[in-house]
């Protein structure tokens, strides 16, 4: 449980950071907080030649208000996303998930950045990113690039990241104050890796006010990637949350979606899951409604 | 280079001049090469707790840093919590409430918790839970240490009061 030797690199700032990615390409790895790579240097399933630390690299951790876009830093860190009253209040969907992500002491040292490239099928960032929309901001000394999160994430652990790339920032769609949110995971050890991850925003229509206008569902653990439900989200529209609404479309995404089979986690149990889960989530998004 | 390299490490306000390779775990450094024995190694993959030490007075796993990166920051270890024979109020609390048993997971859940309670001084019994999660004790079953604790930022409280 020791990592192998690697040739220790720690850049002062983005640019000698992004040089050294240049430089040593598939021998080297960024590192975030480590919460994510630690593991896998600890445990030889990963070996690069060169780690390249971006814990000095303050510009990079950051909350910032662009108008309708809340953009966050590559190396921000969870306790914050967890803790910040402008991340409540802009983003309230991705502080409910950030005080979720491992446990208390993992927060204080992982990144944003980190747990969106580490693209575990079944984390929360990369479930946030997917369902509100999230754009990656990509840099290396060719440039910059911006990439969709479902663009970005393309299979279990694997995403559009060049070998001299990494994540400076991510692009949130500020969420609006007339939205509800909610998140839920199920994991069988709390902290732990989840089995299925559940995001849901509602909006209810002004006029007809009972009457969902915007939903965004996405669902975690169920694929190689987290998974944004449109067609849910569109049978939803016009209708209001009721007990009967809710067990439909819980029903509905159920049968919708193709979880993997295997002797630990049978399909049949992550639908199940998967079904009580919405359920539940589209009760208390929409039962948030009558408390404001 | 893979080679090793000089680095100077400040742990419980003292400064350190070491010289270590960059892949040496910041665990396995205090304790071979400072004897800070205190600081527990058991998974070594960040998930059970018990190197848990203090990065610039936050909880982090010392299993998951490498010394080398270190330089510029403050650490702090089980160590430096009691004052000589007086142990801290969290302690004290565990020793009073039979907390622990083999003590392996002690020195992590201290360390875990003198930030928690500095940071939140008066969480409920679910919040505590919340946070104890990420300590595991093969022991107690959990329900003597949630009890310490909470007596624990009682005492604070008043401490800070009088």
């Amino acid at each position: 449980m020791k990592p192998a030797p690697f040739t220790y690199h720690r850049p002062g700032d983005v640019d000698e950071a992004l040089n050294l990615m240049a430089r040593f390409g598939s021998d080297a790895k960024p590192l975030g907080g480590g919460q994510s790579l630690g593991p896998m240097l600890n445990m030889r399933l990963a070996r690069p030649g060169h780690l390249v630390d971006l814990n000095d690299l303050l510009e990079l951790d950051y909350v910032r208000d662009l108008g309708d876009v809340i953009e966050i830093g590559g190396l921000t860190r969870h306790h914050r996303l967890a803790t910040a009253p402008e991340v409540a209040r802009d983003l309230p969907l991705l502080a409910k998930a950030a005080r979720t992500i491992g446990h208390y002491a993992i927060r204080q040292r992982g990144t944003i950045g980190g747990s969106l490239v580490h693209a575990d099928p079944a984390a929360q960032l990369p479930l946030i990113a997917v369902t509100l929309g999230v754009d990656v901001v990509l840099r290396s000394v060719r440039g910059e690039r911006v990439v969709p999160a479902a663009d970005f994430l393309q299979s279990i652990m694997t995403v559009d990241l060049g070998e001299d790339e990494i994540v400076t920032a991510l692009r949130f769609p500020r969420q609006t104050a007339d939205e509800y949110s909610s998140f839920d995971l199920f994991s069988r050890r709390h902290g732990d890796f989840a089995i299925v991850g559940v995001a849901l925003t509602l909006r209810f229509d002004a006029a007809a006010a009972a009457a969902v206008e915007e939903m965004r569902l996405g669902l975690g653990g169920t694929g190689p990637v987290p998974q944004r439900m449109h067609a849910i989200e569109a049978a939803a529209v016009g209708n209001p949350i009721d007990a009967e609404t809710a067990a439909r479309l819980a029903a509905e995404t159920a049968a919708a979606i193709n979880p993997e089979e295997n002797a630990e986690v049978p399909a049949a149990y992550r639908r199940e899951l998967v079904e009580t889960m919405i359920r539940h989530a589209l009760l208390d998004a929409a039962g948030k409604r009558g408390q404001k | 280079m893979t080679a090793p390299v000089s680095i100077s490490l400040v742990v419980n306000g003292e400064t350190h001049d070491l010289t270590v390779p960059p892949r040496k775990l910041l665990s396995d450094v205090l304790r071979d090469d400072l004897h800070l024995t205190g600081t527990h190694v058991g998974c070594e993959h960040g998930v059970c707790g018990a190197c848990t030490i203090l990065i610039d007075g936050q909880p982090s796993r010392a299993c998951l840093t490498y010394a080398v990166q270190m330089e510029g920051h403050e650490l702090t270890t089980i160590e430096s919590v009691a004052d000589g024979e007086t142990l801290s109020p969290l302690q004290q609390a565990l020793h009073e409430e039979h907390g622990l048993q083999c003590g392996f997971c002690t020195a992590g859940i201290v360390m875990t918790f003198e930030a928690y309670l500095r940071d939140n001084p008066d969480p409920d019994e679910a919040e505590i839970r919340d946070v104890l999660s990420g300590n595991l004790c093969r022991c107690t079953g959990y329900q003597n240490i949630v009890t310490a604790i909470l007596k624990a930022a009682r005492v604070m409280r008043q401490g800070k009061r009088s």
